[in-house]
């Protein structure tokens, strides 16, 4: 019964792990394939850990697996933010169909 | 059982083989540090399904090592393309 909880929560982290690397590799610009592949991958990667938690129970790898989930997305949305702010100060142009751009009045 | 986590594990090689793509081929400089970045969560990923199919439990102290240092890297590279120094 745990294993098989255990395996469908890998699955289903798997899965996001999928859908964040396929915007990664088809979106046509900087912003958007970060924002598509961050948010599916930090959720995917969690959902992978609970399912490692659920495998092992509460010894030692489990508490591990538990440890690194808070570490694990605090510091990859912190560190999502601080690059995509760090890319528009360098200068990279929106695409071509993107149609708004608010930051721009912002950093005035 | 074990076959089907070799799947898995074979599945998520794969997904950062996509990432190393986008590292490669990308046209500016912070789509390569968004490959690393992702590249860096996939990691983990892998680390902890390795701890499974292993029944071990240090492989996942390897994942989070790797967390803290890719936010670290992440980190002082943004600070980079800003176009300050290290320590503004």
């Amino acid at each position: 019964m745990n294993n098989m909880a255990s395996n469908i929560l890998l699955s289903i982290g798997i899965v996001f792990n999928l859908f964040g690397c396929i915007g990664l590799m088809r979106l046509p610009d900087v912003y958007n394939r970060l924002q598509a592949a961050t948010k599916c991958v930090t959720l995917g990667t969690c959902s992978i850990l609970v399912g490692v938690l659920l495998h092992f129970g509460f010894n030692d790898a489990g508490v591990k697996a538990l440890v690194a989930i808070p570490i694990l997305f605090f510091a990859s949305t912190v560190a999502a933010h601080a690059l995509i702010r760090g890319a528009y100060h360098f200068g990279i142009k929106l695409g071509k169909k993107s149609v708004r751009d608010d930051y721009k009045d912002a950093v005035k | 059982m074990t076959n089907y986590l070799d799947v898995l594990l074979y599945i998520q090689i794969g997904l950062s083989g996509i990432c190393l793509y986008r590292i490669i081929r990308g046209p500016t400089i912070p789509d390569r540090m968004v490959g690393i970045d992702i590249f860096g969560i996939l990691v983990v990923g892998i680390c902890a399904i390795l701890s499974i199919q292993t029944e071990r439990s240090f492989i996942l102290d390897i994942g989070i090592a790797w967390i803290i240092l890719s936010f670290i890297g992440t980190l002082t590279l943004a600070k980079y393309l800003s176009g300050k120094k290290l320590n503004e």
